[in-house]
C-alpha cells in the first residue's frame, strides 16, 4: 500500500513540475471565457494558466505588486495608474483586449411579454430615484401600448465595487448631466437610493425576487436566469437591444486608439449598442520588470499565449455569449504585443 | 406561593424551554435539507477525481480543491494549534502569569475580525516577502482566525478540571512542568481535540481569507508554496457565475463541505465522551 | 539534587516554551492591529480620526470617506441579533444540560454545535433564498398594506417591501450567533456542583425554581462570557450579512430597510478598490472594527469580573 503510495508521488511530481506555469488575476466578469481559454490552451500545448477572479481593482493591485504574470480589468487603467506604472517601474502596461460585454437594464415586471424600451436620460433618472412608478409618463411615452402597472420603482445596484458598474455609471454620465455633477463614475459610486446586492447573481436574484425593481447586469447573466432587460436607446435615436451583433457593432471604430484604452459606451454606430465595454489583460511590457518573470520561456509563452487568445481563441467567445473583438481592435492588439520585450530583446 | 401554582409555572416553563430549542433547531433543518436537495445532483466520480472543466463541457470535478482543502486546513491547524495550545495553557495553568489579561483580551478581539482582514494580514506578511501566492500563507491567514478558538476552548477545558488534580501530582513531588504533561493535558485530551476540530472546521468555511493567500489553482498542485485551490474558494467563485452547470457543483461543493464538517463535529464530540 | 534540577530546569523550559507561544499569538493580534493602522493610516489622515468616524458620507467617486453609516449599522445589527439569540441559546443550553434526558441531550447539543460549523455562505443562500422571500411575503407585505390604508404616514419610514435588509440580516444573524452562547452557558450549567441542585430539591423546590434560583445564578459568568463571545461573532461576520442587508452607503432608516455594517463594506469594496484613499479607507474602517471589538471586550470584561463572585474558583 505504502509503496504503491510512493510510485503516485514519483510518477505525480514531474507530470506536475514539467511545463511552464503563468499565474494571471482579475476581472470576474470574464472568468467563464478565460477558464475556458486556458482549459483550451493547456489542451493545445501544454502550458498551464492559473487564473483567478479576485476582481479588477485585485487584479490591477497584484500587478503593481508582481504577484502575478498578468492581470485583468473591466475598466482600462485610469492615466494615473499608468503613470504610477511608468514611475515605479519604469515600463508601460500594455492593454490587450479579449471580448466584448453588454451591461443590460434589467427588471421585473409580471406580465409584460416585449422589451420594454429605455433612454439613457430616463435610465439617468429611475436610478436617480426621480422616477418613482412604473406607470410614470416618461416611461408610457417610449412604450406606446405597453400596460405599465403602477408598482413603485425598486432600484437595485452593486454594492461590490464592479467593472459593470463602472461601463453602467460611465454610460449615464454621458448622457445626463445631473447623474455626471449628483453621482459621477466610477467602479463603486455613491448610490442615491436603492438596494446592493453582491456581484452580478446578487443583482439578478433581486430583481428576480422584487416585484417593480430595476438594475443592471452582464447580458450573460440577463441571458442565462431568463430576466427581461430592456432596449437602450442609442445616440442615432434606434432603440437597440443588445446581443452579439449590436455589441460588435458598438465597437467597430474607425479611428481605434493604439494603446485600445477606449470607451464604447453612447457609440455614435447606427446599429450599435451604447452601452457595451471591451475587457482586458495586462501585462508590463518590458516583461523582465515584472518580478514574477523567472525566464525568458516564461516571457515568450505569454506573449504566445495572448497571440493565440486574440486569434484563435475568439472563436471560443461566442458559445459563452461574449462578443468576439471586431479586426480593429485585433490589428491594435498585434501592435502592441509585437512591442512586448524581455531584456530588451523581441518575443515574436 | 401555593403549591399548584408552583407546578404550573415549572410546566410552562419546561414548555418553553424545549419550544425555545425547536426554534433554534429548525432553520437548521432547513438550511441542511436545502443545501442537501440543491447538491445532491452534482455529487458524483468525476466530482472527486477530476479538475475543473470549463463552463459547457460536461464533466470535470473539483479534485484539486478538495486535495487543496485537506493541505491547506491541516497546515493552519499545525501553526493555529500550536500558538493556540500554548495561549490556553498558560491561561488556564499559570493564572497569576501577567500575559494572561492581554492574552484573554486578544483572545476575544481576534474573534471579532472580520475574516477578510485576516487574509490581508498574510497576504502583507507572507505573500509580499515571498514574492508569490502560496497555500502556506493562505494557512497562515486561516491560523490566525483558529488562534482564538483554539485558546479560548483549551482554556475552558483545562478550568473544567478539578484543582484537586494538579495538587495530588504536586503533592508527589512531580514539578509543574510534569503535572501540566502527564496528568493535566491527557485528563483533557478530549476536550481539547473538540477544540481543534472546531476551530478547524470554522477555518475550512472560509473563503474570504484565501482570496490574497492561497489564490487557488485551476491545476491539481501539492506544492505549499505555490497557488492552491480550496473548495469555500470555488463555490465562492462558481456561485456568482452565471452558469448552471457551474452553479450546480457550487451547490454540490457546498454539501461536500457541509457533510466534511459535519464528520469532524461528530469527531470532536466522540472525542469529548472518550 | 538532580530531581530538583529536573524540576526546576524542566519548569523553566516548559513555562519558557508556553511564553514564547503566548507571545506569538500577541505578536500575530499587534502585529495585525498594526498593519490595519498603518493602511488606514492616510484617510485618517486626510479626515481627522473622528472626521472620518463621525462622517456619514462615502462615495468613491468624490473620494470623500466617513464610517459612520457602517458603524451604526455593525452596532444596531449585533444588538439586535444578540436580543434575538439571547433566550432561545438560554433555552437550548437549559434543556441540553439540565432537562433532556442524556441521549437527547447529546443530539440537541451536536446539532447546535454544527450550527456553528456551518459556512457563512450557506447562512447566506439561504437567507436569500428561503428566508427573504418568507420576510417579504409574510412580514413586510402585509405591514406595507396595513399601513397603506390606515397608517399612510409610516410607509415612509417601512420602504417597497423586498425582504431584503437589516432584519433579514438580524434573524440571520441571530441565528448564527446562537451556537456560541448556548455552548458557553451550557458548559457553565454543567458545572453548577450536584450538591448545590440536591440541596434545593430537598427544600422542596421545583425543577424550575431550582433552575431559576441556583443553577442560572451560578452559571451567569459562564452565560455572560458566551454572550460576549456571541457579540463579537456578531460584530464580525460577514458574508451572511453582506448577502442580506442590502448594503446601502446611505445611513439606515429603518429596521426592514437597507444597511451596512462595517465587515460587509469591506467585504464589498476590498476586491475592487483602486483609489489609494478608498483602500486605506477600507483598512481604516478594519481598525474602527478592531477598536469597536475592543471596547465591548474591555467593557464586557469589567462586568464580568464584578459579577464574577459565584463563578468558582478564580
Amino acid at each position: 500500500m505504502l509503496r504503491r503510495f510512493f510510485w503516485l508521488v514519483f510518477l505525480l511530481v514531474p507530470a506536475l513540475a514539467a511545463g511552464v506555469t503563468l499565474n494571471g488575476a482579475g476581472a470576474t466578469f470574464p472568468y467563464p471565457l478565460y477558464a475556458k481559454y486556458f482549459s483550451a490552451y493547456h489542451k493545445l500545448t501544454g502550458v498551464r494558466v492559473n487564473y483567478q477572479s479576485i476582481g479588477s481593482g485585485g487584479g490591477i493591485r497584484q500587478l503593481y505588486a508582481q504577484t502575478v504574470h498578468f492581470g485583468a480589468s473591466d475598466a482600462p487603467l485610469t492615466d494615473e495608474q499608468v503613470e504610477a506604472f511608468e514611475r515605479k517601474f519604469g515600463t508601460a502596461v500594455v492593454h490587450v483586449p479579449t471580448a466584448l460585454g453588454a451591461v443590460v437594464p434589467i427588471y421585473n415586471l409580471p406580465g409584460l411579454s416585449t422589451p420594454l424600451r429605455f433612454s439613457g436620460p430616463l435610465l439617468a433618472d429611475l436610478f436617480l430615484g426621480k422616477v418613482k412608478k412604473w406607470n410614470d409618463p416618461r416611461i408610457a411615452e417610449l412604450n406606446p401600448g405597453v400596460k405599465l402597472p403602477p408598482f413603485p420603482v425598486t432600484v437595485v445596484h452593486r454594492s461590490d465595487g464592479s467593472g459593470t458598474t463602472y461601463v453602467w455609471t460611465e454610460y449615464l454620465a454621458k448622457v445626463s448631466q445631473e447623474w455626471r455633477d449628483r453621482v459621477g463614475v466610477g467602479k463603486s459610486v455613491s448610490w442615491p437610493t436603492g438596494l446592493g446586492g453582491k456581484g452580478n447573481e446578487g443583482v439578478a436574484g433581486l430583481v428576480r425576487q422584487t416585484p417593480g425593481a430595476i438594475g443592471y447586469a452582464e447580458l450573460v447573466y440577463a441571458v442565462q436566469n431568463k430576466i427581461a432587460y430592456g432596449a437602450v436607446q442609442n445616440r442615432a435615436g434606434k432603440f437597440v437591444l443588445a446581443d452579439l451583433a449590436t455589441v460588435k457593432a458598438a465597437a467597430a471604430i474607425d479611428d481605434f486608439p493604439t494603446d485600445t484604452r477606449v470607451s464604447l459606451t453612447d457609440t455614435p454606430a447606427l446599429d450599435g449598442y451604447p452601452v457595451a465595454s471591451f475587457t482586458w489583460i495586462l501585462v508590463y511590457r518590458d516583461l523582465d520588470k515584472n518580478r514574477a518573470f523567472k525566464s525568458k520561456a516564461e516571457a515568450k509563452a505569454l506573449f504566445d499565449l495572448l497571440w493565440w487568445i486574440v486569434h484563435d481563441g475568439q472563436k471560443l467567445n461566442e458559445a459563452l455569449h461574449y462578443a468576439a473583438l471586431p479586426e480593429v481592435a485585433v490589428r491594435a492588439s498585434e501592435a502592441n504585443l509585437r512591442a512586448l520585450r524581455y531584456r530588451g530583446e523581441p518575443l515574436e | 406561593m401555593n403549591l399548584r401554582r408552583r407546578y404550573l409555572r415549572d410546566r410552562i416553563m419546561v414548555a418553553f424551554v424545549y419550544l425555545g430549542t425547536l426554534v433554534v433547531l429548525l432553520p437548521l433543518g432547513f438550511i441542511l435539507v436545502h443545501v442537501f436537495l440543491s447538491g445532491v445532483g452534482a455529487l458524483n466520480w468525476d466530482f472527486f477525481t477530476k479538475p475543473p472543466a470549463p463552463p459547457g463541457e460536461p464533466g470535470g470535478g473539483m479534485l484539486p480543491a478538495i486535495v487543496g482543502t485537506f493541505v491547506i486546513d491541516l497546515m493552519a491547524l499545525a501553526m493555529g494549534g500550536a500558538l493556540g495550545l500554548g495561549g490556553g495553557v498558560l491561561m488556564a495553568e499559570y493564572p497569576e502569569h501577567p500575559l494572561n489579561r492581554p492574552l484573554r483580551l486578544v483572545a476575544n478581539v481576534l474573534g471579532g475580525v472580520p475574516a477578510i482582514l485576516m487574509g490581508l494580514f498574510a497576504f502583507v506578511v507572507v505573500v509580499l516577502p515571498m514574492g508569490g501566492f502560496s497555500a502556506f500563507s493562505g494557512s497562515v491567514a486561516l491560523a490566525v482566525l483558529m488562534i482564538p478558538i483554539i485558546m479560548r476552548a483549551t482554556e475552558e477545558v483545562l478550568r473544567m478540571l478539578p484543582w484537586e488534580l494538579r495538587e495530588a501530582g504536586l503533592a508527589l513531588g512531580l514539578p509543574r512542568w510534569r503535572v501540566t504533561l502527564s496528568l493535566v493535558l491527557p485528563a483533557a485530551k478530549g476536550g481539547i481535540v473538540t477544540g481543534l476540530l472546531l476551530a478547524l472546521a470554522r477555518a475550512a468555511g472560509e473563503a474570504a481569507p484565501l482570496l490574497f493567500t492561497a489564490f487557488g489553482n485551476s491545476f491539481l498542485s501539492f506544492d505549499p508554496l505555490g497557488p492552491m485551490d480550496s473548495l469555500p474558494l470555488k463555490i465562492y467563485v462558481y456561485a456568482i457565475s452565471p452558469y448552471e452547470d457551474w452553479i450546480r457543483q457550487a451547490w454540490g461543493a457546498a454539501l461536500l463541505l457541509v457533510l466534511l464538517l459535519m464528520v469532524t463535529n461528530y469527531l470532536a464530540r466522540r472525542a469529548v465522551r472518550r | 539534587m538532580k530531581a530538583r534540577l529536573y524540576g526546576k530546569l524542566g519548569d523553566a523550559l516548559f513555562t519558557a516554551l508556553l511564553v514564547a507561544l503566548a507571545l506569538g499569538v500577541l505578536g500575530v493580534a499587534g502585529l495585525l492591529a498594526w498593519e490595519l493602522w498603518v493602511g488606514g493610516a492616510p484617510a485618517f489622515r486626510a479626515f481627522g480620526f473622528w472626521g472620518f468616524t463621525l462622517s456619514s458620507e462615502w462615495n468613491a467617486v468624490s473620494e470623500r470617506f466617513g464610517a459612520w453609516p457602517f458603524l451604526i449599522g455593525t452596532v444596531v445589527t449585533s444588538a439586535a441579533a444578540l436580543i434575538l439569540a439571547f433566550f432561545p441559546s438560554l433555552a437550548a443550553a437549559i434543556v441540553v444540560a439540565e432537562y433532556a434526558p442524556r441521549r437527547l441531550g447529546e443530539v440537541v447539543a451536536y446539532l447546535i454545535d454544527l450550527l456553528a460549523a456551518l459556512p457563512s455562505v450557506v447562512y447566506g443562500l439561504w437567507g436569500i433564498f428561503v428566508l427573504v422571500p418568507l420576510v417579504r411575503d409574510h412580514v413586510e407585505q402585509p405591514l406595507f398594506l396595513w399601513s397603506a390604508e390606515h397608517a399612510p404616514a409610516l410607509m415612509g419610514l417601512l420602504g417597497p417591501p423586498t425582504g431584503i435588509g437589516m432584519f433579514s440580516a438580524v434573524l440571520v444573524l441571530a441565528l448564527m450567533i446562537l451556537p456560541y452562547a448556548s455552548s458557553l452557558a451550557r458548559d457553565a450549567i454543567r458545572l453548577v456542583p450536584r450538591e448545590q441542585r440536591e440541596a434545593m430539591y430537598a427544600l422542596g423546590a421545583t425543577r424550575w425554581e431550582v433552575v431559576r434560583r441556583v443553577v442560572l445564578p451560578y452559571a451567569r459568568g459562564g452565560i455572560f462570557a458566551g454572550v460576549v463571545l456571541a457579540l463579537a461573532r456578531a460584530i464580525g461576520e460577514t458574508m451572511a450579512v453582506t448577502m442580506l442587508i442590502g448594503n446601502s452607503g446611505q445611513l439606515p432608516y429603518s429596521v426592514f430597510g437597507p444597511a451596512a455594517t462595517m465587515a460587509s463594506v469591506i467585504a464589498n469594496e476590498f476586491t475592487e478598490a483602486e483609489g489609494e484613499l478608498h483602500l486605506a479607507s477600507l483598512l481604516a474602517v478594519g481598525f474602527l472594527l478592531l477598536l469597536l471589538s475592543l471596547a465591548v471586550n474591555l467593557i464586557a470584561d469589567f462586568i464580568l469580573r464584578r459579577m464574577s463572585v459565584g463563578e468558582g474558583r478564580k
